[in-house]
């Protein structure tokens, strides 16, 4: 597993190239939140020749949609959703110039090809350990879609949020080499 | 004939839903535990470690543990002599829920309407309400919060009784292979079999809320969850689907008498955050 690398959102064009699967990172930086709705929004947008509501170009987009913040608090606890329901979207947005993607679950083969081809990077968060990743959040604002609620589009400063690697910008995947290392034959 | 207020029914729901979301279950935790010391990639451990940590977080700081706080599932006992006053029984569980969620912090994640609208109804109400009435003059009330991500790897099918025992395997574990990390494993695996297509699901959810761990009566049932555990983790899915010996921490299986032409089986999975707190009120 190795040690844990520093990911800085404003070098993540020099950083990604190095990154490999399987290894653990903290992201520091600005991130932007996006989901379901959000995602849906973006593509009718497109769809429609509008422009989006936020400049993807260059940026991370993290699966999330938090729990409101208790009184004090920056954020409510906020750990990733399932990343393979905004596949159908993904691809378009990372031609267009999306960086790169912190989710849960594995991605399809056009994602992983994409992915690849832009030299992107996905990186998984641990599903469930929502109170945890809140504390890594500095700064929370949203900046797009206020009516979706949760699904609302967050622009978000974290500092040392715990990730691993998960499709790096080769196109390997962790999902698929971490379980064949550990299947067994009954 | 007892009676109880629906304001009590009420303040029961709110106070479950908060407890559910903030504190997970020993018995849950205490499997947690048992697979770290079980799990060979040092990922897994990695993660198992990360999540037990995030428990203990939630505890302490009365937050939830994911933010998928999920719908609300409610499965009442309704003993045939208590009576409810004051109101009706199902706005009131409903009111309990919008109390909780909004006095909790906890995520509103309930849509209108499933296909068109999709409008949030911002209160995460209605609940999924199921009511059964048994003997005797208590009311006990169970909230099992239940998240989209491992709720949508779920499975149902309806087997042809020839396939038999070899069949219900081979589906289980087919569900498993195939919701690989979406779930968030380590998962407990909830088995309803017998019935019809509706009752297989509904006693799939309802083998979630066992306490974790805890085998079938049936020592035929015993056999068969252990057998589908040791499956199941030879899957080599591990947690969070990054590989590892820990995919599952459970299988519950819940059984029922069926018609002689069919087999359904219904398979529900459940995060590692396995969410369930009960009450029992009295007259």
């Amino acid at each position: 597993m190795g040690e844990i690398k520093k990911v800085s959102t404003a070098y993540m064009q020099e950083i990604f190239s190095k990154l490999k699967i399987g290894d653990k990172v903290e992201i520091t930086g600005v991130i932007y939140t996006g989901r379901d709705a959000a995602h849906k929004r973006f593509v009718q947008a497109l769809d429609e020749g509008k422009s989006l509501p936020i400049d993807l170009k260059g940026q991370i987009i993290y699966y999330v949609g938090p729990c409101p913040a208790k009184p004090g608090k920056v954020i409510g606890p906020c750990g990733p959703t399932t990343s393979g329901r905004m596949d159908l979207y993904t691809p378009r947005l990372l031609d267009m110039g999306m960086k790169g993607m912190i989710g849960k679950g594995a991605r399809s083969q056009e994602v992983i090809d994409s992915i690849k081809k832009n030299k992107s990077v996905y990186f998984a968060a641990i599903g469930g350990t929502a109170a945890i990743i809140a504390d890594s959040v500095k700064r929370a604002e949203v900046v797009a879609y206020p009516d979706l609620g949760p699904e609302a589009i967050y622009r978000l400063e974290v500092k040392d949020f715990p990730c691993i690697v998960a499709i790096d910008s080769e196109g390997n995947d962790l999902y698929k080499v971490g379980v064949e290392r550990y299947k067994e034959k009954v | 004939m007892k009676e109880i207020h629906v304001t009590k029914v009420e303040e029961a729901v709110k106070n479950l839903c908060m407890q559910a979301a903030c504190y997970l279950g020993e018995d849950v935790e205490g499997l947690l535990k048992k697979g770290l010391q079980k799990e060979e990639s040092e990922f897994g451990q990695y993660i198992i470690q990360q999540i037990l940590d995030n428990v203990e977080l939630s505890r302490t700081e009365s937050i939830a543990m994911c933010q998928d706080t999920g719908v609300a599932v409610i499965f009442v006992e309704l003993g045939q002599d208590v009576h409810i006053v004051g109101g009706s029984f199902q706005d009131a569980i409903n009111e309990g829920v919008r109390r909780g969620y909004q006095d909790g912090y906890l995520r509103k994640s309930v849509v209108d309407d499933p296909v068109f609208k999709r409008k949030n109804t911002g209160d995460n109400t209605p609940a999924v309400i199921h009511i059964d009435v048994v003997q005797g003059e208590r009311l006990k009330i169970m909230v099992v919060p239940k998240g989209a991500g491992s709720e949508n790897m779920g499975a149902l099918k309806m087997l042809k009784p020839a396939e038999g025992l070899e069949g219900v395997k081979k589906f289980v574990v087919k569900t498993v292979m195939e919701a690989g990390g979406n779930p968030c494993p380590p998962i407990i695996v909830g088995v309803g079999i017998g019935g019809t297509m509706e009752k297989a699901a509904i006693l799939a959810k309802k083998a979630l809320t066992r306490k974790a761990g805890q085998h079938h009566k049936d020592s035929n049932y015993e056999k068969l969850e252990c057998d589908l555990l040791e499956e199941i983790n030879h899957l080599g899915i591990g947690p969070q689907g990054l590989g590892g010996k820990v995919t599952a921490l459970a299988v519950h299986i819940e059984a029922c008498p069926t018609h002689m032409a069919t087999l359904p089986v219904a398979v529900n999975l459940n995060c590692h955050a396995s969410r369930h707190a009960e009450i029992i009120l009295f007259g």
